[in-house]
């Protein structure tokens, strides 16, 4: 249905530094990806601990100790958006495609 | 009456016709060379980077119904409502792992939206459909929701009538210049709104949070105060902290809403926009701040406890509006032009979801009917007329939603469509992962699915608005033969049943040799990047392909 990538601008870089069958231009009719399988990472079961954590209720649910008048149950899981934020960051960084 | 809202009623006119011209305007930035294209109008040309792709899906996850109805569900029930943060959390690690891979496999293919995927990761039409039909039912209500944001704002105002039409008429006003840009403009139109939305709304926020606070005695006093309202109150499910009772409720509901949140065709509209991989993932570190946003949000619900707000009058006879709270604490806490900017935000904060909503919806139905079952043969440019068409359609429907049902419980409207989303679970999400599921189990599975999350919501009664049905989302377990008074999510349990079904079916039809569809993707397609070269299957070819560079 779409024309071959002709709507993503910074698309017509030079050949695939990796280099592995990156030469191969497009006429093939079924084109293979160029980039490796990336998501395999072990790293990516770190994830689960910003999905688990915001769940276990018992962690949260009282009133003391108060942190500028915010009972536990709130700042704690405002707490949590950090937590997700430091998990996402830090998969990122180290599943990242190197080169 | 309106005349004592003047200035607030200028400022939000104003507002709201600076973002009207920009809706239209958006037809010319960043144009292609040819905008009768599904994926230049319906996906602003899968090319946004970081910022826009912050900018839109944050103005596309965080809706009116943020602003309106969550603070809202604080001010009448408490801690339970403070459910939308978990629930924000937890959906980022979900699109990191789960969204990303639909982004590669809609780049190699040319998908548009997630019934594509499935039509061709199963060989199967029908579940394509059923996905699509299931998408595009869930959103309607979503959209209505967005309606009710601006309308609360609206009643606050003073801008209000006796008969129905009167009522309605500046909702039906905004929603035709909202349908006629997006008409025009495609997926640019929210995309270039979403920076006027998103700033409003953060301005708005941050003074609220540094100003109400002081003016009402602290943090401290509207906590206090909150705990001081619920103790007195004789309902036995609010409260400051949850209770034993509510705790199951409030876990599967974040949960719940955050699997149904990336299932909704909106969510995976605004992303399949984004450029390439990293542009999403770096955008799941980003985008909560959107999250904090929301959890501050929610607290107004508290501060109008502690403001002493009541809320105005519903509907129906003896009713209250609660999703007027926050416009009523913002009136009578800020002057008058400031409470007017917070009006737009809230108001303008309901346009682009809507917009990007509505698009999602006409996708669905271009791709997955139209051209599926009306027109195989239809070019790119036929396909995106039929969606501009669909689109107008679409907000037709969700304006009839709002001026013929009682839009009181809003949120649960859009519960309810997340029990719906929800049953695409096993064929969207488990579908990227492994394709071990037979296409005519998920096709049970979702019918079972389905079936149970409407029965369930048919049980449940709502004590605040007397009516015995489709009262919510918390199923009462007891319903079960249970001997508790704990609820749970609706959605969660119907989506366990979904899973089981396709689960146990499959074993079946798989032991009894039934024909399974093909699978038109490669294990490599789910890691594609921006320069892996796409692949144009046969059945969609265009009629006349033009290469216009050299793919790297």
């Amino acid at each position: 249905m779409s024309e071959p990538e002709s709507a993503n601008p910074g698309t017509a870089d030079p050949p695939d530094p990796a280099g592995t069958a990156a030469s191969t231009p497009a006429p093939d009719p079924v084109p293979v990806a160029v980039s490796k399988a990336g998501d395999r990472s072990p790293w990516n079961w770190l994830l689960f601990l910003p999905i688990l954590v915001p769940l276990l209720t018992p962690l949260f649910n009282q009133d003391t100790p108060r942190l500028f008048g915010f009972p536990v149950f709130y700042w704690l899981q405002l707490a949590f958006i950090l937590l997700g934020v430091t998990t996402t960051t830090v998969v990122y960084q180290l599943t990242k495609r190197r080169g | 009456m309106w005349r004592d809202h003047l200035t607030e009623i200028i400022i939000f006119t104003l507002l709201f016709l600076l973002v009207s011209g920009m809706g239209f305007v958006a037809a010319r930035w960043r144009a292609p060379k040819d905008m009768a294209h599904l994926d230049e109008w319906g996906l602003g040309g899968r090319s946004f980077g970081g910022w826009i792709t912050w900018f839109l899906v944050g103005g596309d996850l965080y809706t009116a119904y943020t602003f309106v109805a969550v603070p809202a569900l604080l001010f009448g029930a408490g801690a339970a409502g403070f459910f939308a943060v978990p629930y924000t959390i937890i959906v980022y690690p979900l699109i990191f792992l789960v969204v990303v891979r639909l982004w590669s496999v809609s780049h190699r293919h040319g998908f548009v939206t997630p019934a594509d995927f499935v039509r061709t990761r199963f060989g199967s039409p029908l579940l394509a459909l059923l996905i699509a039909i299931t998408g595009i039912v869930a959103t309607m209500p979503y959209i209505a929701l967005q309606l009710v944001g601006i309308e609360a704002v609206l009643k606050t105002m003073g801008v209000t009538g006796e008969s129905t039409i009167a009522r309605h008429l500046p909702i039906i006003v905004a929603f035709a210049i909202l349908a006629a840009y997006t008409y025009q403009s495609g997926l640019r139109a929210p995309a270039l709104i979403a920076f006027v939305k998103d700033t409003l709304i953060y301005i708005v926020i941050l003074v609220a949070i540094v100003y109400l606070p002081y003016k009402l005695g602290g943090w401290g006093e509207i906590f206090d105060a909150a705990d001081a309202k619920f103790d007195a109150s004789a309902a036995p499910g609010d409260g400051a902290l949850l209770n034993p009772n509510n705790q199951i409720q409030y876990v599967t509901l974040a949960l719940g809403s955050a699997l149904a949140l990336f299932l909704y065709p909106h969510s995976i509209t605004g992303i399949l926009a984004s450029k390439n991989r990293d542009v999403i993932k770096r955008n799941m570190s980003a985008l909560p701040a959107y999250s904090l946003l929301l959890g501050l949000i929610a607290l107004l619900g508290y501060m109008a406890i502690a403001a002493g707000v009541t809320p105005l009058p519903g509907a129906t006879e003896g009713s209250v509006d609660n999703n007027t709270v926050v416009p009523l604490l913002f009136e009578q806490q800020f002057p008058s032009w400031f409470a007017g900017i917070a009006f737009a935000a809230i108001g303008i904060g309901a346009l682009v979801p809507a917009a990007i909503m509505s698009i999602a919806a006409a996708n669905l139905f271009t791709r997955n009917i139209y051209k599926e079952y009306l027109k195989r043969d239809a070019s790119p440019a036929q396909e995106a007329n039929v969606s501009k068409i669909a689109s107008l359609v679409v907000k037709v429907g969700a304006v009839a939603c709002i001026v013929f049902l009682d839009p009181q419980f809003s949120i649960d409207l859009q519960l309810i469509g997340g029990v719906i989303i929800l049953q695409t679970l096993p064929a969207v999400a488990l579908g990227l992962y492994t394709r071990w599921f037979h296409r005519g189990a998920l096709i049970a599975g979702w019918a079972a699915g389905m079936g149970l999350g409407m029965w369930m919501l048919y049980q449940i009664p709502n004590a605040a608005s007397k009516r015995a049905h489709f009262g919510g989302s918390n199923f009462p377990l007891e319903k079960f033969g249970l001997d508790t008074p704990k609820t749970i999510y609706v959605g969660l349990v119907a989506v366990a049943l979904n899973l089981l079904v396709a689960a146990i079916l499959t074993l079946l039809l798989r032991a009894l040799r039934v024909t399974e569809g093909p699978d038109g993707t490669t294990r490599d397609d789910y890691f594609a990047d921006e320069t892996d070269p796409r692949k144009i299957p046969t059945q969609r070819q265009p009629p006349t392909p033009t290469p216009t560079e050299p793919v790297a």
